[in-house]
Formats: structure tokens, C-alpha cells, sequence
């Protein structure tokens, strides 16, 4: 056992690895957001709530259907995904054309619909769901104590983000992808059927709004409420992370994380605004983020 | 940028301004009758909320900015009125001045930060803000918390009015509200609007006819956040309460839907929005949480059939300006 | 022409003959009528909510309103933990639907704001939910009853048993309103009366659903004992979080300051068991009870009866006694005066009395928690440790500080 800082280094280190998981759950949102405002040019308010929808999938799957967590994290991203397809078909493309801002208001008030039903049902409770068994426990690495479950969040979410990035970035439907967003009718003109494209873009993105909820449910209790809880942070991350751009979100995502746990530890009461002082700096300094392309 | 707001512009003014004096004797009219037959607090409610929905509009429906987070000026507003009564010992006429005035203060900083950015961004950028000064109040040991801040009675205004009777209450927030609504039908159809209006419609053709939108587009914004605060100091004087859910988001959203219900960009659609959504909550209240995916479903169905709002719609089929 | 006039003249007056009687019979009833404000839908549900409605129910059907010449009605809502909602309700109550006692309101926030509504209407305020004693301290009203229990009687009970066995050294995880400041402060003043220390606190937001890196911090502390000073669910998250992280197997305790037997089901013995808390009522406690009980579990079935919830029904029997006496009850102030005149006995409490500040005095009980293997069928979760008479229980007059009681 070490000091750092006069912090004792079980105390750094033990908030810095939860912090470094809030900002997994960070990063895997404000991608999602990323992802869908590409291709949309459309925020994504109802993507709490979706992910809440995704923690909640999990448990009722758990509850009614035995069905557990392993499983969950392939079903649950699937379901979420499609109720993401359905909004996007039925109630966004009618939006198509109008002021982007009336795609913000349609997902809040979508938000509001998916949030009042669950909180009808589960009242403003948490509901428990029980960790995976492979998962439990965990390993005293003497600087810290590691839990087993929290160290899995961090590597799967490192996985699907890089996965994601690559998958946009480096192949040749992620370069449909981009092109459709820079110039549709022309991609249009390739024989790409677009509509589609951005139908599956955005169900991708809800997606993996789902699966960051089935990971968020065994530590954070499943609540109606913690996806209006944490959707607004992701907002101030993807506004200080650059809208455009899907790195940035991802890398903005971890780094906020880490920097809301180092707060925790020199500065407590201030760990919960820290990550909006950032915002209002970057915006000052760099309006359009830190790696966006400008708007 | 196509507006967001279809409303008739500039060559309706004169009849304009007949159909609009029109509304407003029916609006007179309506609140002279309404305490006899509503329950006063209802009804003085939901004209704290027409106020803070006419601030909010006048961003929105005339300037064409998006203020996601306008519960920060109404909520901090409303702590500082009550604690400024209860902790200064402030007589109601001054404390609802000094809510007014940090609502102001906190519209200047709050707008040199966001009007760097349109559209979505600005939005964002005003969401993410008032979540800021959400998470400050939770837990600042001025606003109370979680226990919101409590004044004991109401107390006379300006030494003569007892505000304990509730008709004098009434009257005082009639005659604010009223005032109010029609300093903001003068700051519409002034110079200073039009060139708002000349923002929303074409920012870069404003800017090449010399105007320095991002002065204007600061006035308005700062003028809105004010009036916000206006309402929201009477709201604490009115139920002697000032708490979290006045500067949470959801406080925020329901401006927005009460403006899109009544209707955007015009000058009664706020009133007529709030009162409407006020009255659907309480009658409402019992079922709990299905409010909230009421407003939701409201929401959804004002953005995409509906987006006149009622008075836009009959407005619009009046062929008249409201 | 002239028979059917004379016919429907004789029917209009034996209808208006039968109206007006019927209307003087009931206007010969008192009309009462009942507002149990409480949480419907979040962490306190469970622990009053719905059972605090069936345990009003139950007293009304206990007094017999029809005997006495009376009429009772019971509303419920939900305050959803926000004072202003709290306040509202209560206000719209009395103003346009005429309730004349407010009951339950648990989360000490909405208490306070609904004891100045109460006040300054004259009604009736029996609080069996909310802990914070400053109700009958310097927020002390001539219309309010703090009935159940309260953060000083807490602080007292657990507290104290948890320092004289040891614990000496503290760390609080607070919620972050006016109950848990009440109880951090209560229970810091009972810490360091008998020799121990507290070395740190948290405050924690209302209804918080992640204390990890709370937990964190207390285990940093190294103090032997975690002081929750928090209630329903977020003590429950509080100890099921810190079984992850390992907190009892390092050799720290938690010092569950308000424990109901709602939370010990939620928790399950396994997790639960060996904790210390005090109450003033138990389920399996004597026969009355448990009759009690098996009524009280017609609404609400698989659930047990909780201290607050057992309160309410309590609060409501006396209310009722003294209504009847003054043959009224548009006087809040005069009903709470006759309330304190008359001494209380009811199958739950027992014999007691109300205090000239408000306080209702009744015997306390330090209870620890069973472990799996000692509980012989469901419910049956506690261990009588010790039993605190009343007069000991509750914190004396002369400490109030409450304008109500001339010293």
C-alpha cells in the first residue's frame, strides 16, 4: 500500500477502476449517439431510456423466461434493436426534411412514453439482477481490490467500441456508411438501398444502447429512472467529444470517466458537475469538441 | 435552416393586431371570471407556467432557438425569491425582484456559453447546463436539497396587501402575469423583433445587412431567461415553496410541450398550452406515472401531426394572427 | 287532468318527505374524512404505501364510525418524495375536498412542508412515516402528532447498543435530506456521549441506486462501524453493495440505523442476519399482534406489517376516539388537544400517552436479526435483544427546544 498524493493508493485506484467503468458505460452510449447522429443528422434522446429498456430486458428475460446473462447479451442488443428499427421506420422518417430540432423533441418525447410505462410498472425502485456466476468474486491485486464482474464490463465494452470503430471506419459497408451520410442521392445513384441503411444504422446504434443496459444491470440496480439519470452526462460527453466523430466519442467517453473518479478521490462534491465544467471549457476554448469536424 | 415556427410574418400586422386584442379581452375576461368558479390555486398556477411558457417562446417561436434547460433560470429563480424571503426577511415584491435578477445573471452566463452554437448543439448545450445547476442545487445548502426551501406564510406586499387572502394573491399574479405577456407582445412587434424575426428566417442574410445577430440573438436570450425568472419568483410566493423539481429536466421538457401544445411563435398558443397541460396533470394526478407517458404521447403527436399547436392551428384557420 | 295533478303533488311530497329524511339522518352524522399521503411508487413504498392505507382501513372498521354518529372516508395519494407535491396535495385536500387529518407522509422533507400546510389551515397532522424529531422540537406545531418513532429514539436504541458492544469508531453514509442530517446528527451526538468517534460522512442523493464508490470510502475510513443513516431502499442497497465489496468481511459493521422488517424480507436473513435495529412494533411480538397481522395481510398478502405502518392504524383509533368526544372534527387544534388529554391503548402499542410537544410515548425494542437457521417459518426474522421503556425511549421535554412547551 502506497500514497499518492497523500491518497492512500487502495482509495486512487479503487475509484479510478470505477471510474474507468463509468466510462465504459459512457463511451458505449455516446457512441451509440455518435453513430445514430451520422447517419441521421438526428439526437437521440430516447437512447436512455432505451438503454434502461435493454437492463430491463435482461431481468424480465431472467424472471419469466430463465433465460441469463450470457445469453441476454446477444437477445436483449437483438430486441432493442428492433423496437429501435420500428421508431425509426414508422416515426423518424416522417421527420425527414423538417428542422433536425423536431427529431430531438419526437425521441424526448418517446423518452417520456418508454420511462412513464416502466415506472408505472417497477414504481421508481431498482430491481435486482444477480451476477453471473463465472463472474462473481473477484482478485486482491494489493494496491486494490478488483472485482471480477467490473473488470469484464471494462474489457467487453474496450472490445465492442474498437469493434464498432473498425467496423465503420476500416470496412467497406462502414464506407457505404459514410458516404451515404456525405451524399445520399449519389449513393442512392450506386444502387445502395439508403432508406435501409439508415433504418438499420439507427436500430445498430439503440442496439448498443440495449446491450450497454444488460451489461449496466448485475452492478447498477435496473431502475426506470437510470436512463434519464446518466443520458444527460452522456449529452455534455458527446458535446465536448465532437459530435461527427466516432473515435472521439469513444476515447472522450473512457477519458471523462476516469476524470469523474480522479474527482471523486481529491474533490468529492464536485465529482457529479465536473464532467459539465469540462463542457463549458472545451466549448469556450473549441466549440466544435475536441475532435469534431465542425457542424 | 428552415424556421421552425411557420407562422405569418410581417404583412399581417394590422389585422394582427385586432385578432390579437380580441384573444386578449377574451384572456381578461376568462381571469376575471375564473376564481369564482376554479380553484384559485389552480388557476394562478397555470399563469406562472403561461409566463414562463411566453418567456420560453419567445426564443423559440421568434428567434428560432431550441432552450432545453429553461428550468435553470425558473427554478434558481424561485430559490432566491424564497430565500431571500426567508433567510433576508424580504418582503414578497422585492424578493420576486432579486429571483428576477438572478435569473438574468444567470441568462448572461448561461448565453455567452451556449450562443456560440445553433440548432441541435444550442440545445444540447442548454440541457447539459441546467443539469449542471440541477446537480448544484441537490446538493448546495442554500436551495435545501432535497427539502426545497419553505416559508412559513405569505406576508404583505409592499406593506398594504395581505397575500394570506387569497383574491389579493390572485390579483397581484394576474396583474404580473398580464404585464408581462404584454411587455412581450411589445419586444415581438418592436424594431428589436422584427431583426429576431430576420435572424430565425435567414441568420446570414441578417448578418450581411450589417446586424451582429450574436448581440441580438444574446438580448432576446437574456430577456427570455428574465421572465422565466419572473415566473418562477412568483411560483415560490405563490405556494411558498421553492424545491428540486422546479430546476429539474423534466421541468424543462414540460415548457417545451406546453409551448408546442398552445403553439410556437405565437403569443397566447403558451398561455393557452400551459393551462392546458396544467389542467391535464392535475385531473391526472391520480394515476400516478401515466402522466408522464401522457405528456410524452402528446409530444410525439404535437411533432408529427400537430406542430401549429392549438392556437397555430386556429390561427392558421381563422386566417388571423394570434 | 286534476287526479293525476293531485297523484304527482302527493308523490312530490312524500319523495321531498323521504329526502329530507334521509338528508337530516345523515346530516345528524359527523363527516369525517381521512388523507393518507404517502409514498406509492418509490424507496419507502413497501415500507408504508399501500399497508399504510390498509392499516387506516383496518382502524376505521375497528371504531365503528356508525356507532358513534359518525362518517368516515379514506383518500390516499402519492407524494413521490417531493415536498412541493407533498405540499400541494395536502393543500388541495383541504381546500377543495374538505380532508381533515393527514396521515403517514413518510421522508422527513415532505413532513416538514406538510406540517406548515397543516398548520396554517388547523387541521390534523398525525405523522407515523417521517423520522425527524425536529418535529417535536423546533418545528413543533399544536397540530401535529409525531406518532411512530423518530431519529432521536433511533439514535438512542441502535445507536447506543452498537457503541456499548464495541463499535467505536464511525463512518456515516447519509441520505442527503432532512432525515438522514437528523439522524447523522442524533446519532453522532449518542457516538460521542458514550466515548467513540466519528471519522468521517458522505452524504449520498435520495433514492441512489449505485454506492460503490460510497462504500469505498467508508471502507477507506477503516472505522469499525458504517452508520447507515438512510432508510428503505437505499439501506437496502447499501448493505447488498457492500456484501460485493466486501465490506463485512473486512471487519466492518453496518450499523443499520432505521430497519424495517420490509427491508430484513427484501435483504433476506442470509445478507441481513445479525444486524441490530430498533422498533417500536413487531408483527410476532404477543397474540394481539399477530391477530392484527392476519387481518392487516388480506390487502397485502406475503408481506409483513411494518413499525410505521402498524402507527397509522394506531394514529387513526385515537384520532377517531377523540373526534367523538368533541363531537367535531373541523378544529384540528382542538382534536389534537383532546388527543393529548385522552391516554392511548390500542391492540399494537398497548397503554400509552401523547406528550404536551406532540410525541407519542411508547415502549421501544432492540431487535437483532435471525440468521436462516433460527427462523422457523416466514416473517419470523427478530430476536428481542433488549426492550426500552417508554420513558426512556424518547428524547425528554426539556431538550425539545420546541416553542410549545413553556419551560
Amino acid at each position: 500500500m502506497f500514497e499518492i498524493f497523500g491518497i492512500p493508493s487502495q482509495a486512487l485506484f479503487g475509484q479510478l477502476l470505477l471510474g474507468l467503468i463509468n466510462g465504459s458505460f459512457y463511451a458505449l452510449l455516446s457512441l451509440g449517439l455518435a453513430v445514430i447522429f451520422g447517419m441521421l443528422n438526428i439526437v437521440n434522446f430516447t437512447h436512455g431510456a432505451q438503454y434502461m429498456m435493454g437492463a430491463f430486458t435482461a431481468y424480465l428475460l431472467l424472471q419469466y423466461l430463465g433465460i441469463g446473462y450470457w445469453a441476454a447479451l446477444v437477445i436483449v442488443p437483438i430486441l432493442v434493436g428492433a423496437t429501435g428499427i420500428v421508431i425509426e421506420r414508422f416515426l423518424l422518417q416522417r421527420l425527414r426534411g423538417l428542422d433536425h430540432l423536431y427529431g430531438l423533441l419526437l425521441t424526448f418525447g418517446l423518452a417520456l412514453i418508454i420511462e412513464g410505462v416502466f415506472r408505472n410498472y417497477y414504481g421508481a425502485n431498482g430491481q435486482a439482477y444477480g451476477m453471473p456466476d463465472a463472474l462473481t468474486g473477484g482478485h486482491n491485486l494489493g494496491f486494490m481490490f478488483l472485482p471480477n464482474y467490473r473488470a469484464w464490463v471494462i474489457v467487453f465494452s474496450l472490445i465492442v467500441c474498437f469493434g464498432t470503430w473498425f467496423a465503420i471506419e476500416r470496412t467497406r459497408l462502414g464506407s457505404y456508411l459514410r458516404a451515404a451520410t456525405e451524399n445520399p442521392t449519389l449513393v442512392r445513384a450506386f444502387g445502395i438501398n439508403v432508406p435501409r441503411l439508415v433504418t438499420l444504422t439507427y436500430g445498430f446504434g439503440v442496439g448498443l444502447a440495449g446491450l450497454a443496459g444488460v451489461m449496466a444491470a448485475p452492478i447498477y440496480n435496473v431502475s426506470p429512472q437510470m436512463g434519464s439519470d446518466i443520458i444527460i452526462v452522456v449529452f455534455a460527453v458527446v458535446v465536448i467529444g465532437g459530435m461527427g466523430s466516432i473515435m472521439g466519442a469513444i476515447l472522450t467517453g473512457f477519458a471523462l470517466g476516469i476524470v469523474e473518479g480522479l474527482t471523486k478521490v481529491f474533490f468529492p462534491e464536485a465529482s457529479s458537475t465536473v464532467i459539465f465544467a469540462i463542457m463549458i471549457v472545451v466549448l469556450l476554448a473549441r466549440p466544435t469538441g475536441l475532435f469534431g469536424r465542425g457542424m | 435552416m428552415a424556421s421552425l415556427a411557420g407562422v405569418p410574418t410581417v404583412n399581417r400586422q394590422r389585422e394582427g393586431a385586432r385578432s390579437e386584442a380580441v384573444a386578449a379581452g377574451i384572456l381578461v375576461a376568462f381571469l376575471a371570471a375564473a376564481p369564482f368558479v376554479l380553484y384559485p390555486v389552480f388557476v394562478m398556477k397555470a399563469l406562472c407556467f403561461a409566463l414562463f411558457a411566453c418567456a420560453f417562446n419567445l426564443l423559440i417561436g421568434y428567434v428560432g432557438l431550441l432552450s432545453f434547460g429553461h428550468a435553470l433560470y425558473f427554478g434558481w429563480a424561485s430559490y432566491l425569491a424564497a430565500y431571500a424571503a426567508q433567510s433576508w426577511a424580504m418582503p414578497p415584491g422585492l424578493a420576486i425582484m432579486i429571483g428576477t435578477a438572478t435569473a438574468a445573471v444567470l441568462g448572461i452566463i448561461a448565453g455567452l456559453i451556449a450562443i456560440r452554437r445553433q440548432g441541435i448543439y444550442f440545445a444540447m448545450i442548454t440541457l447539459a447546463l441546467a443539469q449542471m445547476m440541477y446537480l448544484v442545487a441537490l446538493r448546495a445548502k442554500l436551495t435545501g436539497g432535497e427539502d426545497g426551501i419553505q416559508l412559513p406564510s405569505r406576508r404583505r406586499l409592499f406593506g398594504v396587501f395581505d397575500l394570506n387572502n387569497e383574491m389579493t394573491m390572485y390579483a397581484f399574479v394576474v396583474i404580473v402575469v398580464l404585464a408581462a405577456l404584454f411587455l412581450i407582445y411589445r419586444i415581438i412587434n418592436s424594431p428589436f423583433g422584427e431583426v429576431l424575426k430576420a435572424i430565425r428566417e435567414n441568420e446570414q442574410r441578417s448578418i450581411s445587412l450589417g446586424y451582429s445577430t450574436d448581440r441580438y440573438k444574446l438580448v432576446a436570450f437574456v430577456l427570455s431567461a428574465s421572465l422565466a425568472g419572473l415566473a418562477g419568483s412568483l411560483k415560490a410566493m405563490v405556494f411558498q415553496l421553492a424545491s428540486l423539481t422546479d430546476v429539474h429536466w423534466t421541468m424543462s421538457g414540460e415548457v417545451v410541450l406546453m409551448t408546442l401544445v398552445g403553439g410556437l411563435g405565437t403569443i397566447f398558443g403558451p398561455v393557452v398550452g400551459a393551462f392546458f397541460i396544467v389542467a391535464m396533470e392535475n385531473y391526472l394526478a391520480p394515476f400516478g406515472q401515466w402522466v408522464l407517458v401522457i405528456q410524452g404521447v402528446i409530444f410525439v403527436a404535437c411533432v408529427l401531426t400537430f406542430r401549429r399547436g392549438i392556437v397555430g392551428e386556429l390561427a392558421h384557420w381563422l386566417r388571423v394572427k394570434l | 287532468m286534476r287526479g293525476s295533478t293531485g297523484a304527482l303533488t302527493a308523490g312530490l311530497a312524500m319523495a321531498t318527505a323521504v329526502f329530507l329524511g334521509t338528508v337530516a339522518a345523515r346530516a345528524e352524522d359527523i363527516q369525517v374524512k381521512l388523507g393518507v399521503l404517502t409514498d406509492m411508487s418509490s424507496l419507502y413504498a413497501d415500507d408504508n404505501g399501500p399497508g399504510s392505507v390498509a392499516a387506516a382501513k383496518l382502524a376505521v372498521q375497528d371504531f365503528n364510525p356508525s356507532a358513534h354518529g359518525m362518517k368516515v372516508d379514506i383518500i390516499s395519494a402519492d407524494h413521490q418524495n417531493k415536498p412541493d407535491i407533498g405540499a400541494n396535495i395536502a393543500r388541495q385536500w383541504f381546500d377543495t375536498q374538505n380532508v381533515d387529518a393527514i396521515l403517514d407522509v413518510p421522508n422527513s422533507g415532505v413532513a416538514l412542508a406538510v406540517n406548515e400546510v397543516v398548520r396554517e389551515k388547523n387541521k390534523v397532522f398525525l405523522v407515523s412515516g417521517a423520522a425527524i424529531s425536529d418535529l417535536t422540537g423546533p418545528k413543533c406545531s399544536p397540530n401535529t402528532i409525531h406518532w411512530t418513532y423518530d431519529t432521536w429514539m433511533l439514535a438512542n436504541g441502535t445507536g447506543k447498543a452498537v457503541v456499548k458492544t464495541g463499535g467505536d469508531t464511525w463512518f456515516f453514509i447519509t441520505a442527503d435530506y432532512a432525515f438522514g442530517h437528523a439522524l447523522e446528527r442524533d446519532t453522532t451526538a449518542v457516538v460521542l456521549a458514550n466515548g467513540g468517534k466519528v471519522l468521517g460522512s458522505v452524504s449520498v442523493p435520495l433514492n441512489n441506486q449505485d454506492f460503490s464508490s460510497f462504500l469505498l470510502q467508508a471502507q477507506q475510513s477503516k472505522a469499525k462501524v458504517i452508520g447507515l443513516a438512510n432508510a428503505g431502499g437505499d439501506t437496502i442497497n447499501s448493505i447488498k453493495q457492500g456484501a460485493e465489496f466486501g465490506i463485512t468481511a473486512g471487519g466492518q459493521h453496518f450499523a443499520g440505523l432505521l430497519v424495517f422488517i420490509g427491508d430484513v424480507e427484501a435483504l433476506g436473513l442470509k445478507v441481513a442476519q445479525g444486524l441490530v435495529l430498533t422498533e417500536t412494533f413487531y408483527w410476532d411480538m404477543n397474540d394481539a399482534t399477530r391477530a392484527w397481522t392476519k387481518r392487516w395481510q388480506v390487502d397485502r398478502p406475503g408481506k409483513f406489517p411494518t413499525m410505521t405502518q402498524a402507527g397509522v392504524y394506531s394514529a387513526t383509533l385515537h384520532y377517531l376516539k377523540a373526534v367523538a368526544a368533541l363531537k367535531s372534527a373541523k378544529d384540528g387544534k382542538a382534536v389534537v388537544d383532546e388527543m393529548k388529554k385522552m391516554p392511548t391503548d390500542d391492540p399494537l402499542f398497548g397503554k400509552g400517552v401523547v406528550r404536551a410537544d406532540g410525541r407519542k410515548i411508547h415502549p421501544a425494542y432492540l431487535f437483532q436479526v435471525k440468521s436462516p437457521a433460527e427462523s422457523k417459518y416466514p416473517g419470523d426474522d427478530y430476536i428481542l435483544k433488549a426492550t426500552i421503556p417508554a420513558n426512556e425511549a424518547f428524547r425528554p421535554m426539556k431538550d425539545d427546544n420546541c416553542p410549545l412547551v413553556t419551560n
